[in-house]
């Protein structure tokens, strides 16, 4: 649905984008992670034809960006959601989605029923007849999720939907997009939420410029930096220590009485680590294998980029 | 372009302009000095000094009254686009508006219809008035009603049309870099260096604003709107707006 090869933006001297080759399937959810000033919303715009490429190729839905005929057709399969709301302040949330819907050349009786279905899901239906201009931040984020879905399009991009929102604003438009989810709509959302991502994302691209990793959530916490063996046990001494030195294990950290290091092959690895523990007289109470968390991954990805 | 696309843009300008009381006084204030106030001077100055207004030099006086309408036709949509595209620009409601199937084209002339249109049609209102409160004060003393005529249509179907675009391009170039409306207003009030100088080179008798005159001015508006066009649409492209209008 969404495809990028070696997709490249300059503005002058200043690379905001570089070479980002990745694919976002039909009704998956893409989250694109990174800092501020990441290309994360140079990358939307490009997507979204707002932009034009430097270099490299995109394809959504089959139709080539930077093509101009095409660059209609991926904005007529397209919903928006932009990091500002942009919501035309003057006019009521109704008159915002008529227009919007307009544009779409969706039907009267289209614009009608979409409007309230959408309306009612975000609990907005009530507030139809206010002024844009008088929501809160939360109300007016929904807001522009709902025009952005007027059309209903194939494929929506969210440029960080959920920032700047109170956490109750903010677990409502996530909801949303759990529920759009569930509709098999293909959703590009950029965020440098990692919990957000991490919970609502079918696969993830971290980028600081490059694209530095990309995969399910799962399979970055585990390909990225692989996983850690935590040891607990009765008391850690000299003896205990020396055994565990002489064997080949990587960042070995004691913290209390818990000893730390990371695996590879924790099958292998952590029977040598135990049998050399209870050899040197140690007690092991427990032995745990963790993986690294999304937040590790992103934050030495993003420290080694910089 | 689909003038369908355009219409729905203005038309939802327009709806926004209703609540903008400031956008009203603009669009009346100039239409209401020139076909209240100017048949009222005249009305003052032929009381009150007799010599100044005869049959010879009203006719003059006149055309040079009528020449006001021009630049009051420029003044109008100053306010309107301005607001219109600054607005915009404040409420950053164009980025959701460019990722439509819009073309540039399209919304540039939606907001360019939207300014057009009321100036249009409040000036020719305000020249109709115009017309009828100097025949009122004249006739008397010209023995015919000066207004309407071939002039004074050229004016107001060639010259007022040609001002208006000017200044509604105009208003495009300066609030692509203006950060609020008030000052995309202060730099918007240059445009009236051309038509004050036309009327000046008139007073200084460089140039008569007459059919042969207007005829002149038309050329001149002409090539301003031309240029000013490229400029327009040069600066009213989805890259310029998003990455360089600040």
């Amino acid at each position: 649905m969404i495809e990028t090869d070696n997709l490249t933006k300059k503005f002058g001297d200043l690379t905001a984008v570089e070479n980002v080759s990745l694919q976002v399937n039909d009704g998956e959810v893409f989250g694109f992670l990174g800092p501020n000033g990441a290309g994360k919303t140079t990358s939307i715009r490009m997507l979204c034809c707002l932009i034009s490429k430097t270099s490299g190729n995109a394809r959504i839905g089959g139709y080539e960006i930077g093509d101009k005929k095409d660059s209609l057709k991926i904005r007529k399969m397209i919903g928006l959601v932009p990091d500002n709301v942009g919501l035309t302040e003057h006019l009521t949330a109704y008159d915002n989605l008529d227009f919007y819907g307009k544009i779409f050349d969706c039907t009267e009786s289209q614009r009608k029923e979409n409007i309230k279905r959408i309306l009612d899901r975000l609990g907005l239906w009530e507030k139809r007849n206010v002024l844009a201009g008088k929501f809160s931040k939360g109300m007016k984020q929904k807001l522009a999720v709902a025009r952005a879905l007027i059309h209903e399009p194939q494929i929506l991009f969210m440029d960080e939907p959920t920032a700047n929102l109170d956490p109750e604003a903010a677990k409502t438009v996530r909801e949303f997009i759990v529920e759009l989810k569930k509709e098999k709509k293909t959703i590009f959302l950029n965020t440098h939420n990692i919990d957000e991502a991490q919970r609502i994302c079918d696969k993830i691209g971290i980028i600081n410029t490059k694209l530095h990793a990309i995969g399910t959530p799962k399979d970055l916490e585990q390909k990225v930096r692989g996983k850690k063996t935590v040891v607990s046990l009765e008391h850690v001494n000299n003896k205990i220590l020396d055994a565990l030195k002489s064997l080949p294990l990587k960042n070995l950290t004691i913290a209390g009485n818990k000893v730390i290091f990371d695996v590879v092959d924790p099958d292998k690895e952590n029977w040598a680590a135990v049998e050399s523990i209870v050899l040197a007289g140690g007690h092991v109470n427990l032995v745990n294998v963790v993986g690294s968390t999304l937040e590790d991954v992103y934050l030495k990805l993003v420290r080694e980029s910089e | 372009m689909r003038l369908s696309k355009a219409w729905l843009i203005a038309r939802r300008d327009f709806k926004i302009f209703g609540q903008q009381k400031n956008i009203w006084y603009s669009i009346f204030i100039f239409p209401v000095i020139i076909s209240v106030l100017f048949p009222a001077i005249l009305q003052f100055a032929g009381q009150r000094s007799r010599g100044l207004l005869t049959i010879a030099n009203l006719p003059n006086l006149l055309d040079s009254f009528s020449f006001f309408i021009v630049i009051g036709a420029a003044f109008i949509p100053l306010g309107i686009a301005s607001y219109s595209i600054v607005g915009e620009k404040i409420e950053k409601s164009l980025e959701p508006l460019l990722a439509t199937p819009l073309t540039d084209g399209e919304i540039l002339l939606g907001k360019a219809i939207a300014a057009l249109l009321p100036a249009l049609v409040v000036m020719y209102a305000g020249a109709s008035v115009f017309m009828v409160g100097v025949d009122a004060v004249t006739s008397g003393k010209l023995g015919y009603n000066y207004f309407p005529n071939l002039t004074f249509a050229f004016l107001l179907l060639v010259l007022v049309p040609l001002a208006v675009i000017m200044s509604v391009l105009y208003s495009v170039i300066v609030s692509s870099r203006a950060n609020d409306v008030r000052s995309a207003n202060s730099y918007s009030i240059l445009i009236f260096l051309p038509l004050m100088a036309i009327y000046f080179a008139s007073e200084i008798r460089i140039i008569t604003l007459d059919i042969t005159g207007f005829l002149i001015i038309a050329g001149i508006l002409s090539a301003f709107d031309v240029a000013l066009f490229f400029i327009g649409t040069k600066a009213f492209q989805r890259e310029e707006i998003l990455t360089k209008w600040k």
